[in-house]
This record gives structure tokens, C-alpha cells and sequence, in this order.
């Protein structure tokens, strides 16, 4: 009881930052609801018992990526936006497909949880280190090598682009 | 965020990069004084700088067509407050230089022991606060330690311990207190104890290397060009050291050396003002042993007035070459004009080229290793 | 309901306490050992030898006006040095200080609570403390500060980096990501992790100083070069909470080093019959002892070493800290099958 009481809580408040986030006049504030957003979904996962991923939440979500989205937004100029912002049309047509496809994820989401069974929790609560990994390394190896091999490519990348004159 | 842009040809017009510019100083714990930087950095990187000084301007070289001769040396105090002894020096021998007055022997030495030693409390304050700047604070503080003996000997001497006045023109106004002699040759025995205290924590630490080693390096024949002087201009491995290329007050008579550096970089000038010290103990040690007697003022008329023409004049002050230009009308009581060549002032004109490219964190390790007293800078 | 409430609710004060009176004492003992070092008394005057200036120091920053800079953003103003101070505090929720103790028929854990993930979660409590930096330095809307907090953040991302890694070598010795766990496998092992890890302690230790931004790697605040740093348009209690946090952090780090790397609140030489009274000494003063011994190094290297400029200290971050980590785990994993 007190759990689902919780869990709508944290949901509507996610839900309310996350419209802060895109309401926000200033991008810095944007951010900062955004950590907020990201804070909140790791007590999520606390209370679903999964309190490894919370806390990777918090360190790398939170603690990492944010941090560099908040060092581009205070060091770039944002006051004045690249030209091809400037045509209204073209921006709402950007967002038409980005809704759609969105709604299209929310719909297919909701169908198949619809359509396959829950899952049992309860296994989950015991020691999830061990079974995150255990997970990767079995079941997930190829998609979780796959992931560690694009992020080294986008690893190289970014470092090849920023030092031209390597 | 206001801050303050400026737009700069990028050569990528891809990315718009936008130059920082930012005030380092009057008021920045760090640049010595009042002086005043502006850099415009790109990221951290140092493209330029410009260097606004004259915060500390008092006309010293305007009030002393005001003064007479004697009252002078007292304005000299105050340009490099913490070498007075040296521009002391420098003021009256180019005076007795324009009289051609013959200053007694022991007069010399006094003054030779004084410069002397003023060299080691001048490059004790460099040390430590350059040591400072790069974060080292103990060195500062063990520095101001030893500096403190030295301003004691002072003190005993001629009673000051910062703006000295402590010579006049044609000789010294005291004689050496009785047993002083003993105490300088104590205190360099002490010093050279501690030299090595210094070094320890410094010469082979390896972030202090990484910090000076090839930070703010300038090749001999562009020191030469710039107007570098003293242990800067040495450290580029230029051989020119007043003392000895013309040898003044009583200088001719010692041996010494001169410690010259190969690279011309902070770490150069680092171990050239170390070895000054030594080579300052050396002078000191020969000068206390072959003191002569004698008086130690000559024969000067009671009003101080050097014949009609003009004459330059340098000493080798702890931080370069120290000259004054003066002219006297032969007719009034002041000089005509007089005009310093502050070593200060030539070696901070090297900074902006010095700290081109560099990181901010070497722009402070730059000012420190050149080491400028702003109250010489802007006179 | 004394077990799940009003116990820890002591159990929070005392160590929130306890590390607010640390955090002050050890601004004055560092003033004292630099001052030690550098042949000088250090504060002299507030009590005998100056044991009072602390209470002195807190009282002054009380009263003081409390700036906000016209051109701030002023909420973020005000919210960057809580952002800064509360994950230093509340990293010590999963510090275990002592074995659990009997008292009145009641068994207390020596610590507020056991997290099974403890280990992960003072690391993320740690990187949310970069915020306040972060956003202290740009709400300043001044351009020392900013870069200072921009030098900052760079720097504790890239270390946090290493010392994540070495902590990696760590649970891969205990086999537990709980404080409490570390701990305990440190004593069924027989030794401390120091001596079985020398390397990984190294790095922690370095990653340590750079992530407080004490010296050598105290960029963000080089009074020399940015004046202040990221909180130079700060006064009074807010100032306070910065100054607060960093040493507050001093000691998350210290006690993590010490439960990783030093046994925790274990004593010293169990298995040395004639030492055997150093068993009966309580576990939380081996522990604070300790770590009072790691913040006296804090000290000792900031009276004796120069500073890093920030390039070199990226360097030093990422060509040899982070290599030397992840070699570190190899040859621990690569040990750890063989033997």
C-alpha cells in the first residue's frame, strides 16, 4: 500500500519536472530539472528493490552525463540560435515526428505489457549485483558487448573530432 | 551570463569560439602589487596579454627635480622597496660619478656587504613568493624567515628595515656598528645552512619541475632584444652582469661567479637566483675578511652641488641592471633631470610574450619568475 | 519502533554531530600543523593555544552579511552551497564506525545503515556534490569563479574515474559492495586491503586529494591564480557551507580509505599475542583514528608540495592514474583465478 502511494507520488512529480524541463525558460534551470527527473526515477528503482541500478542511475546519469550537458549549456552562447532554428515550420515538423514516435513507443509499451504476463520482482530483491551481472555476462553478452563496442567507437570519435591535429 | 566576449577570427567558422577576457588585477593576490593583466584566453590558454601598469605611479624621478641631492636617496627608498639598499647605491655613485668624487675604501666595502646582502633578502622574497604563486607556502614562509635576519643586520646598521637611506653621497653616514661583521658572517653561515632547506623542497620536486621546466622560455638573443636584464636575461644563458662587466663600488676585488642558465626557462631563472645566493655569500665573505680601515665618508661640500653635464650609471641590482641618468645644470641645487632605468620595468616588458600560449596557472608562475616590484615598475 | 526509528534517529544525530565538530576542528588542526610545519604557532589567542578559535571562526561567519552579487542568478546562488554540502554529509549514512555494540540488552549496529550497494552509493552521493560547484561557480556570474568551477568539475569527473576503478579492485577482494561487507572480509582475509592492494590504496589516496581539491590539486580554489575560486562571491554562511563541505569531504574520504583500505574499526595486529590488548580498545576510536592519521596526510602534503597546474593534473589523471587502475584490476583479476 504505502509502496503504490509512493510509487504515484514519485510519478506524478517525475512528470511535473519533466514539464519543468521543457518549460523552462533558462536552459541551466532546464538541466537542473532534468537531475531532478533523474534523482526521482532512482527512487523508483528503490522502491522496485533494485537499488544497484538507483544508484548507477545517480552516478552516471546524475553524476556524469548531466554534468557534461550542464558544462555545454553554460558555456555555449545559446542566445542566439543557429540559422536553421530560426524557421518555425520546420521546427513544428521536427516535433510532429518526434511526438509520433514517441506515442508510437507508449503505445507498443503499454501493448506489451498488456499482452505478456508480469514478471516476478520478488527474485530480484535478493542480491542484485550479482544477478545484473550475471545477467550481462549470460544471457545479455552479445547486446552488452555490442553497447561497449559502439561506446568505445563514439569514445574515439568524439576525441578524433575535438583533437584534429592529433 | 554576461560575459564580457569577444569575437575573434576562428579559423574553423564551423565552431564559434569566443576569446574570454579577463582582468588579472591591480587587486589579484598574485601579480605582485598592483599590477594589472588583461589576458584573453581562449579556454584556459593565454592568446595575449596586455599589461596595464602605473597604479603605483608617485613621479619619482619629477619629485626629484624638487629635492635636493641628499634628499633624493630618500625617493630612491622607495622604488624597489624591497632591494632599497641596491637603488641607495645605484643614486649616489652615479652622483659621485657626475661630481667625480673619491669615495674611501671602506666605504665600498660597507657598501658592497650592504648590496650584498640586500641581493639575499631581495631574491629570499622572490623565492618565496614565486614558490608561493606555483602553491608551495612553506617555502614562502621559511624564506621570510631568513629575510627577517637579514633585515635585522639592517636594522642595526642603519636603523630602518625597509627604506634604509642608508648612504649618501661620498661615502656611508655610519660606520659598522661593533661586532657586525661577526653577525653577517653568522648569518651566512646560516643562510647557506639553509639554502639547501629550500632546494629540497623545490629543485627536484617533480611537479615544482613540471610547473617551471620549459614554462616562459625565452632564447638569449631574444632576451637580448627585449631588454631583459639581471638573473632573467642570465638564465638565457646571456653572459652580462653588471659586477663584473663594470665593476663598481668595490666589486673589482672579489671573485666571483656568474651563474648563467642554458634553457632561459622559469626552472633556469629558478637555479640562477639559487646559485646568486651563494655567490652573494662568497662576495659577503670576502668583503667582511678584507675590510679595510679608514673612514668611511669622503670629503664632500656641505651643499651638494655637481658641476654642469650628465652621466648614466648602472648597478647590478637583484633583479637587473639598475640605471640612473641624470643631468645637472651645474647652476641649482637639484638635479636637472633624473631619469631611472628601472630593471623591473624592462623585464615585465618580456611578460606578455612570455606568457603568450601558456595556461593561466604559468601566468602567475611567469610573473613570479621575473620578478617585478611594481613600485620600481611605475616609479 | 526503538529499532527502526529512534535509534538511528540518535545514531544520525551523533554522527552528524560528531562530523560537524570534526569538520571544525580539523580547519584549526589544519592551521596548526602548516603552522607546526612551517615554524609558526598558528592560532594562539581564542583559548589556550587557540583551542577555541573554531567556535570563534563559526561565530564570525554567522554574523557576517550574507552577499548576494546584484547580476546572480539568485536561486541557484543559494542552492549551490547545499547542493555541496549535503552529499558530504550524507555519504556517512553507510560508514560503519564500530562493530555492532550491546548496550542495555539492545544490539546497535555501528552504523546508520548497511547498503548492500554502500560502496556505490558514497560514490554516487559524490559526484551530485559536483553540482554545487558547478552552479556555484556560473550563478556567481563572475569570471574567476567560473572558471575555477569549471577547472573543478572537470577535475573530479576525471578522478572520480580512477578512484571508481580502484574501487572495482576493492569489491573484487571482499566479493561485497557493502561498507559493512569490506569490512568483514578484511578480517576473515587476515589482512587489510592496503597491503594486499598497495596500488589501488595509491591511486585511491591520489584520486582522494585531487577529488577534495586539497594540494597538490587545489586548482579550483588557487588563490594564486583565481583569487578564490568557485566561491569567491560568497559570504558568510553560505562561504561557510562551502568551506564546510570540502572538509566534510576530507573525511568521507579518509573514513572510506580507512574502511577499504585499513580495516575499518578493526584493530591493529589481532593475530600478535602480546598486542592482544589493542582488541579491547572500542572499534570507533581505531576508527576515527585512523582516519584522523589520513587527514593528517591531507595536511602534511598541503604544507609541503607545490601545485599541479591543470593540464598536468589532467595528465597525470588520465595517462596514469586511470591506466594504472585498470591494469590494476587485470592483475588482480588474472590473480584472483590463478590462485
Amino acid at each position: 500500500m504505502a509502496e503504490t502511494v509512493a510509487f504515484y507520488i514519485l510519478a506524478a512529480l517525475i512528470l511535473i519536472f519533466a514539464l519543468f524541463v521543457i518549460t523552462a525558460k533558462s536552459t541551466v534551470y532546464s538541466v537542473l530539472f532534468l537531475v531532478m527527473d533523474f534523482l526521482l526515477v532512482a527512487a523508483l528503482y528503490i522502491l522496485l528493490h533494485a537499488q544497484f541500478l538507483a544508484v548507477i542511475q545517480v552516478l552516471v546519469y546524475a553524476g556524469g552525463i548531466v554534468v557534461l550537458y550542464l558544462f555545454v549549456v553554460m558555456l555555449v552562447n545559446l542566445k542566439r540560435p543557429p540559422e536553421a532554428h530560426s524557421d518555425p515550420r520546420r521546427l513544428g515538423r521536427f516535433g510532429l515526428v518526434m511526438a509520433l514516435a514517441v506515442l508510437a513507443e507508449i503505445v507498443a509499451i503499454a501493448a506489451y505489457g498488456w499482452m505478456t504476463p508480469a514478471a516476478e520482482t520478488g527474485a530480484l530483491s535478493a542480491s542484485n549485483v550479482e544477478q545484473v551481472g550475471r545477467a550481462l555476462y549470460t544471457d545479455y553478452l552479445i547486446p552488452f558487448e555490442v553497447a561497449s563496442m559502439l561506446l568505445l567507437v563514439a569514445m574515439i570519435g568524439a576525441i578524433v573530432l575535438a583533437k584534429r591535429e592529433l | 551570463m554576461s560575459v564580457e566576449t569577444m569575437q575573434t577570427q576562428s579559423p574553423r567558422p564551423m565552431f564559434d569560439t569566443d576569446e574570454l577576457v579577463i582582468n588579472m588585477g591591480p587587486q589579484h593576490p598574485s601579480t605582485h602589487g598592483v599590477l594589472r593583466l588583461i589576458l584573453r584566453l581562449d579556454g584556459e590558454k593565454v592568446v595575449d596579454a596586455d599589461v596595464v601598469i602605473g597604479y603605483l605611479h608617485r613621479g619619482i624621478e619629477k619629485l626629484s627635480e624638487n629635492r635636493d641631492w641628499t634628499q633624493i636617496v630618500l625617493l630612491t627608498d622607495r622604488m624597489d622597496y624591497v632591494a632599497a639598499v641596491t637603488n641607495n647605491l645605484g643614486y649616489v655613485e652615479t652622483v659621485e660619478k657626475l661630481y667625480s668624487l673619491e669615495v674611501p675604501r671602506r666605504a665600498q666595502y660597507i657598501r658592497t656587504i650592504l648590496a650584498e646582502l640586500q641581493r639575499i633578502a631581495s631574491h629570499l622574497v622572490w623565492l618565496g613568493t614565486h614558490a608561493m604563486d606555483i602553491g608551495a607556502v612553506t617555502v614562502f614562509l621559511f624564506c621570510l624567515r631568513e629575510r627577517e635576519l637579514v633585515l635585522d643586520l639592517f636594522e642595526e646598521y642603519c636603523g630602518a628595515r625597509l627604506t634604509y637611506n642608508a648612504m649618501r653621497v661620498g661615502g656611508q653616514p655610519f660606520d659598522l656598528p661593533p661586532g657586525w661583521d661577526q653577525k653577517v658572517l653568522r648569518f651566512c653561515t646560516l643562510q647557506e645552512q639553509k639554502l639547501p632547506e629550500y632546494q629540497q623542497l623545490l629543485t627536484s620536486n617533480r611537479i615544482w619541475l613540471n610547473r617551471t621546466r620549459d614554462v616562459g622560455v625565452i632564447p638569449g638573443c631574444d632576451a637580448v632584444a627585449i631588454g631583459l636584464c639581471g638573473p632573467a636575461l642570465r638564465a638565457s644563458g646571456v653572459v652580462r652582469d653588471v659586477r663584473k662587466d663594470e665593476p663598481y663600488a668595490a666589486y673589482g676585488e672579489f671573485e666571483f661567479d656568474i651563474p648563467i642558465g642554458t634553457r632561459g626557462d622559469t626552472y633556469d631563472r629558478y637555479l640562477v637566483r639559487l646559485e646568486e645566493f651563494r655567490q652573494s655569500i662568497r662576495i659577503i665573505r670576502q668583503a667582511v675578511a678584507g675590510l679595510p680601515e679608514g673612514p668611511v665618508m669622503g670629503k664632500v661640500p656641505r651643499l651638494l652641488k655637481p658641476p654642469a653635464g650628465e652621466t648614466y650609471h648602472a648597478v647590478e641590482a637583484p633583479k637587473g641592471e639598475l640605471g640612473f641618468f641624470i643631468v645637472s645644470d651645474g647652476r641649482s641645487v637639484t638635479p636637472y633631470r633624473l631619469r631611472v632605468r628601472p630593471p623591473s620595468f624592462c623585464n615585465l616588458q618580456a611578460l606578455p610574450r612570455l606568457v603568450r600560449g601558456h595556461l593561466v596557472a604559468d601566468v602567475v608562475a611567469i610573473i613570479g619568475t621575473i620578478d617585478i616590484v611594481l613600485g620600481e615598475v611605475d616609479r | 519502533m526503538v529499532d527502526a526509528i529512534i535509534i538511528p534517529l540518535i545514531k544520525i544525530v551523533i554522527v552528524f554531530v560528531s562530523v560537524l565538530v570534526a569538520v571544525m576542528y580539523i580547519v584549526l588542526l589544519e592551521r596548526k600543523v602548516q603552522a607546526w610545519v612551517q615554524v609558526r604557532l598558528g592560532p594562539m589567542r581564542v583559548g589556550p593555544h587557540g583551542i577555541l578559535q573554531p567556535i570563534a571562526d563559526a561565530l564570525k561567519l554567522f554574523v557576517k552579511e550574507d552577499i548576494t552579487p546584484a547580476k546572480a542568478d539568485r536561486w541557484i546562488f543559494s542552492l549551490a552551497p547545499i547542493l555541496v554540502l549535503v552529499p558530504a554529509l550524507i555519504a556517512f549514512a553507510v560508514v560503519p564506525f564500530d562493530a555492532d555494540i550491546t548496550l542495555f540488552g539492545l544490539t546497535i549496529p555501528g552504523y546508520i545503515a548497511d547498503v548492500n550497494v554502500g560502496l556505490l552509493y558514497i560514490v554516487s552521493v559524490a559526484s551530485i556534490g559536483i553540482y554545487g560547484i558547478i552552479l556555484g561557480g556560473w550563478s556567481s556570474n563572475s569570471k574567476y569563479p567560473l572558471l575555477a568551477s569549471l577547472r573543478s568539475s572537470a577535475q573530479l569527473i576525471s578522478y572520480e574515474v580512477a578512484v571508481t576503478m580502484t574501487l572495482v579492485t576493492v569489491i573484487m577482494l571482499a566479493g561485497s559492495l557493502s561498507m559493512v561487507g569490506i569490512v568483514t572480509a578484511q578480517r576473515e582475509m587476515g589482512w587489510w586491503f592496503a597491503f594486499a592492494q598497495p596500488v589501488a590504496f595509491f591511486i585511491y589516496f591520489v584520486g582522494g586529494l585531487a577529488e577534495t581539491n586539497r594540494a597538490p590539486f587545489d586548482l579550483p580554489e588557487a588563490e594564486q591564480e583565481l583569487v578564490g575560486g568557485f566561491h569567491t562571491e560568497y559570504s558568510g554562511m553560505r562561504f561557510a557551507f562551502f568551506f564546510l563541505a570540502e572538509y566534510a569531504n576530507m573525511i568521507v574520504i579518509s573514513a572510506v580509505a580507512t574502511t577499504l583500505f585499513f580495516g575499518g574499526w578493526l584493530s591493529p595486529f589481532p593475530n600478535v599475542g602480546w598486542l592482544g590488548f589493542l582488541a579491547w580498545v572500542p572499534g570507533w576510536v581505531w576508527f576515527t583514528a585512523k582516519t584522523f592519521a589520513f587527514l593528517y596526510v591531507f595536511l602534511w602534503v598541503r604544507a609541503t608540495l607545490p601545485r599541479y597546474r591543470y593540464d598536468q593534473l589532467m595528465r597525470l589523471g588520465w595517462k596514469w592514474l586511470i591506466p594504472l587502475a585498470i591494469l590494476n584490476i587485470v592483475v588482480t583479476g588474472v590473480l584472483k583465478v590463478l590462485v
